[in-house]
Order: structure tokens, then sequence, then C-alpha cells
């Protein structure tokens, strides 16, 4: 489905080149929350991003979104430079290349747990074919959820709710797949059961997953640990294999 | 994408966001179909109620009457060297014929703009029975031409519609007020010595109590005798296609003619003023109910947007563009109007048969066919620009923040 995108280099999925990014520029209010952020990601990787609240996490997860704009430096998904493209062309290249899965599961309440999971194919072509339907029940089949497909969001648990957000996620086979604290909400036993999600579609689909955590357990569990403190990156390092 | 799958999409989101807030939906609902109902309801009833006046006013009178100048005093230009100072008394209009008036019916005839033409001669006239005294007017006709500007024969109570020969027809309470009935003689005196006694063929009833009460239909040479003006009439009545440009054609016509060319819409002045004062007052109404219908659709849509920002956020976060947003919001203003109006638009239609069935019924309202279509239209397009304001600012919301909105 990605192939109106520009080929990228090698495996490369993300990749950031001395990215800034400040707030209120031009005002005696001007601050920059991360200063000049280098970050490679390649295509398979689960990564985490840890750091202490206040470290600029949201802001690098809105950036590598594309749901803001870096202040300088270069953004490129799937090699496709990012910075200097107008919103529609940002907006079309969330739908293709992106998944997000956030901390609050955010469902949208008037539709069932199938036509959510079925939300970005409906964004991006109209009315879902045979072939759309079939994968997205067969996503909530791998989050465990395909008996679900016709409640409603409200009708079903916090974690239930996260795994319908990450089979939404999945749906498009995006290339990344950002998730911004999606265990922040949940119970020990749940968030563990995401993680584990996580590991096995990062496995499965080869999709590269940045997951924003506060767990350093579940941060330990990924392949690879990016800290940030104060919009530095402190240290980026693979993580000996747990398993 | 290609803009009907997009718009399916936009459809559907549209559709559940409004079943999603069922009750702010039906609420809403409610108000707009109350506000159609009133404009549908208002709009049938007023334009039911002037056709009414209109056509009972018209139903009596012609539409434009030919009439012979006035006589006017004719003042000798003084010479270059003298003031003239004049004292003038307006002339005394007596009865006079229009001269050539078989030309000018001939004329008339030929217009394209006009659909009948009568002669007449009227004049005032003195009826006697017994003792019983009652002025009159003396109406000489023809009757087919004269049935073509009032149908008069569709107003008889009694007798019928025959005025030649020593034969008038009556008004009811002229017949009241003498004690007439068919058969009867009546003596017609038109001053002068000139007087007949003329049978009473029938009775007529056109609902207006001054004419009912004076007029006497006659025939016309009966009529020029008694009013001395053999082969002469006073008056060209005509009726005319286009009403409401009636007043036109009789200025084309005094052109034409060089006679006098008095328009219904002249002698009816305070009536087509009255008409006008209530047009203005029902097109007062519609605006201002169709304002705060549209202002409920807004203020509700506002509400709604603030409600779903975290929705829109995930949605442009999933890659929606704004244009679609934008369209989700305007599609649910319209829909409110198009599914509110036509319920409105069926009450109101429903209350317009229940007036015409349990009401007065001093006259039937017709519902105008396109009415509720073009309430609906209007209501439908009403709901989309009241949706503009809340729309643009939901697709104007930035993803990133909408996200964390709580």
């Amino acid at each position: 489905m990605s192939e109106t995108l520009p080929a990228s280099p090698a495996n490369e999925v993300l990749r950031l080149e001395q990215v800034r990014k400040a707030f209120n520029i031009g005002t005696p209010l001007e601050t920059e929350v991360l200063h000049g952020i280098d970050l490679r990601l390649n295509r398979g990787e689960l990564a985490a991003l840890i750091g202490p609240s206040g470290s600029g996490k949201s802001t690098l997860l809105n950036l590598i979104g594309l749901l803001d704009t870096p202040s300088s430096g270069e953004l490129y998904v799937l090699g496709q430079a990012t910075r200097d493209s107008d919103d529609e062309a940002r907006t079309h290249l969330r739908n293709q290349a992106i998944g997000f899965v956030f901390q609050f599961h955010h469902l949208i309440s008037a539709f069932s747990v199938l036509e959510n999971v079925l939300m970005p194919l409906m964004i991006r072509h109209g009315k879902p074919s045979h072939a759309d339907i079939d994968l997205a029940r067969g996503l909530l089949d791998e989050v465990g959820l395909a008996q679900f497909a016709d409640k409603k969001p409200t009708q079903i648990s916090g974690g239930q709710q996260q795994r319908v957000a990450i089979a939404r996620a999945l749906v498009t086979r995006p290339p990344l797949l950002l998730a911004d604290e999606p265990t922040g909400n949940l119970d020990t036993r749940s968030a563990q059961s995401v993680f584990e999600l996580f590991h096995r579609i990062n496995a499965q689909f080869g999709c590269a997953i940045l997951v924003v955590t506060h767990d350093p357990r579940l941060a330990a569990d990924c392949g690879r640990t990016i800290q940030l403190v104060d919009g530095h990156i402190v240290s980026d390092a693979a993580n000996p294999p747990s398993h | 994408m290609r803009l009907a799958d997009s718009l399916w999409t936009e459809w559907k989101i549209a559709l559940r966001f409004l079943l999603d807030n069922r009750m702010q939906t039906l609420l809403i609902m409610f108000g707009i179909a109350v506000g159609s109902a009133v404009i549908v309801f208002i709009t049938a009833l007023i334009t039911g109620l002037q056709a009414n006046v209109v056509e009972r006013t018209l139903g009596t009178q012609a539409h434009i009457r030919i009439l012979p100048p006035d006589e006017v005093n004719r003042i000798l230009p003084a010479d270059d060297h003298s003031w003239p100072l004049v004292l003038e008394s307006p002339r005394a209009q007596r009865l006079r014929s229009i001269i050539n008036w078989q030309d000018v019916r001939d004329v008339l005839d030929q217009d394209a703009q006009i659909l009948a033409v009568s002669p007449v001669i009227s004049g005032p006239a003195i009826a006697r029975r017994g003792v019983a005294r009652a002025s009159v007017a003396l109406l000489g006709i023809d009757p087919p031409r004269y049935q073509r500007i009032i149908p008069l024969a569709d107003d008889l109570i009694a007798g019928q519609f025959t005025v030649g020969a020593g034969h008038a027809v009556i008004g009811k309470e002229l017949a009241r007020d003498l004690g007439l009935g068919i058969g009867d003689k009546l003596r017609l005196d038109a001053g002068e010595g000139r007087e007949a006694v003329v049978d009473i063929a029938g009775i007529f009833e056109l609902g207006v109590r001054e004419l009912d009460a004076r007029y006497v239909y006659l025939d016309l040479k009966q009529a020029q005798t008694l009013l001395d003006l053999p082969g002469g009439v006073t008056v060209i009545d005509t009726t005319v296609a286009e009403i409401f440009e009636a007043d036109q054609v009789a200025e084309r016509l005094a052109r034409l003619t060089g006679l006098r060319a008095e328009s219904w819409m002249e002698t009816n002045g305070q009536l087509l003023n009255a008409l006008a004062s209530q047009s203005i007052t029902t097109e007062m109404i519609r605006v201002f109910v169709g304002i705060s219908v549209a202002f409920g659709i807004a203020s509700v849509l506002a509400v709604s947007v603030v409600q779903r920002t975290r929705e829109i956020g995930i949605l442009r976060a999933m890659g929606s563009p704004r244009g679609q947003i934008l369209r989700v919001f305007l599609l649910q203003g319209g829909l409110l109007g198009l599914l509110g109006s036509a319920c409105g638009g069926g009450v109101g239609w429903g209350l317009v048969q229940v007036f015409n069935l349990f009401g007065p019924r001093l006259f039937t309202i017709p519902v105008d066919p396109t009415l509720v279509p073009l309430a609906m239209l209007v209501a439908t397009i009403t709901g989309v620009l009241a949706a503009a304001m809340p729309a643009r600012r939901a697709a104007r919301y930035d993803p990133a923040v909408a996200i964390r909105y709580v």
C-alpha cells in the first residue's frame, strides 16, 4: 500500500538530522525544547524512548508523527524530507506510513470496534472492501479481540481498548508505529500483554516501533533504549536480549 | 482519493456523530421542525389568504376601466403684457359617452394583454315600487361580453340572467328593500321625465352589500334611452391576463386611446398597501425564524465540535485531511436542516389541512406543491451555512493539541 512513496535508503524508516524545536519563537518566552536531535530507526526495530517528564519526549514524538514541524533540522520519513512539506502532504504521509497508539486509547465512541480498526482505511479510500474487512478482523483476532468486533469501545475494558487501538494502527501496514505511553493508563498485567503484543507484531510485520514509556522494566525488554534528558539524547544503546 | 470515496466516509462519520449524540440531535431537530412548520404554515396561509382576497375583490370589478376624460375649464392665455388672475370653479361632470367607443372596443379586442372587453353604460336613477324608493345605479350591458368580466350568472340566486326586452336583473338587497320577486314590476326614474317599467328576471348576490343594494342591470339600449345617451357608453370594462401588471397596462391604454384608464390597483390602493405590508410581515417572520433556526444549528454543532475535539485530533492523526473534517461538520448541518425541515414541512402541511377541514372555513388554503420541497432545500442550505463556522474551527484544530484535549 506504500507503493506511492519514494524508495527509502536501505531499510531506514526514520532519520532525524539536527532537529530542533522551539516554542514561542520571536517572543521573550522563546524556549527550545529539543536541541539538535540525531536519530535513525530501521525497519524491524523495536525501540523504547524514555526520559523524565518535561524532557521533550512528547514533542519529539509529535515531530516524528508529523503532527508538528521542527524549527530547524530535517526529518525524513521513508527517505522523504518533511520539514517543508505542507499540511496536506504530511497528512497523506501520516496515513500512508505511520500508525499511532496513544496513552488514552482514543477510540471513536460512535463506531464499533471493527469500524474503529477500519477507520484509517476508510479515511484512505472510502468504503472498505471485503479484503479490508478481512484484514481488520484478522488483526482483531491477532490482538485477541475477534469476538468483540461489533461491540462499542465503551463496552470493553481499557486494556482491550488499547489492543483495539494497536490493531487500528496496524491496519494500514505502516512501516512505522508510534506509541505514546500506551501502557500509562493500564494495570501491570494489561501493560505486560500490550508489550508482548508489540514484540509479536514487530517480529511478524517487521515494522519499526518507537514506544514512549515510563516503565524501565518494559523499556529493558525492547531491543533498544533511547534516553532523552532536557532535549538531548543522552544514551542510545541496544539492550541485551532478555528472553 | 476521489471525492465520492471521501464523501462516503464523511457521510458515515457525520451520521454516526449525529446518532451518537441522540438527545442533542433530537432536540435541535425538534427546534428546526417547529421553525420550518411555522414557515410552511404561515407562507401557505398568507399566500392563500391574499390570493383569496384578490380573487374576491376582482370577482366584482373590472381590472381596468376605460373612462372618458374629465371635462375641464379651458383658460384663455393672457396676452404678453398682462398678469392673469384666475378664479376657477371646477366643472360639473355630466354623464358623457366615450367618443368612438366601438373603435376603442375593437382596438382593445386585439390587444394581447387584455382578456375581455365589455362596454357599459352606467348612471344614476331612482327605483320605485309603490311608495318605496331607492337610489340605484343603472348598468346597461352586453350580457355575453359582461359575463366575461364578472360572471354574474354564477351569482344568481333566483330567476335567470336575462336583460333584454324590458327585463332587469337586480341585487338581493334591493329586492328585499323594495319587496321584489321574480316577475314583479319595477319603475325606474332617471330624471327629466325619462322613466321605464321593467320586469325582474333575476336576482343576484355578489356578496358586497353596496353592489347588491344598488346595481340594476339592463339591456344596453334601454339604459342608453333612460340615461339620454343614445348609442353611447360611459365606460369600457376590461380584464387583463396578469392582474398585478394592471397598472402598467392601464397606463399604456391611456396613452393609446387618449382616454382615462383606471386600474383596480389604483382604485384599491389601500388593499394593495395592506397586502404589501402583510407580505413584508410574513417575510420578516420567515427571516427571523430562519435566523434562529440557523443559530440553533450553529450552536449545537459548536458544542459538538468541542465535545469531539479529541476524536477530531485522532482522525487527523490517522491521516484525515482538513477538508474531510470540514465536510463532516458541514454534512451534519445539512442533515439536521434536511431532516428537521422534512418533519416540520410535514407538520406545516398537516396544519394547513387541519385548518382547511376544521378552521373557520371562510376560505381554503391551497398548498403549493413546491412549498415543502422548497422549504427543505432552503433549510438544508441554511444548515450547511450555519455549520460553516464550527466546521472551520474543527478543521483548523492542531492535531497534536487536539489529541491531548481532555
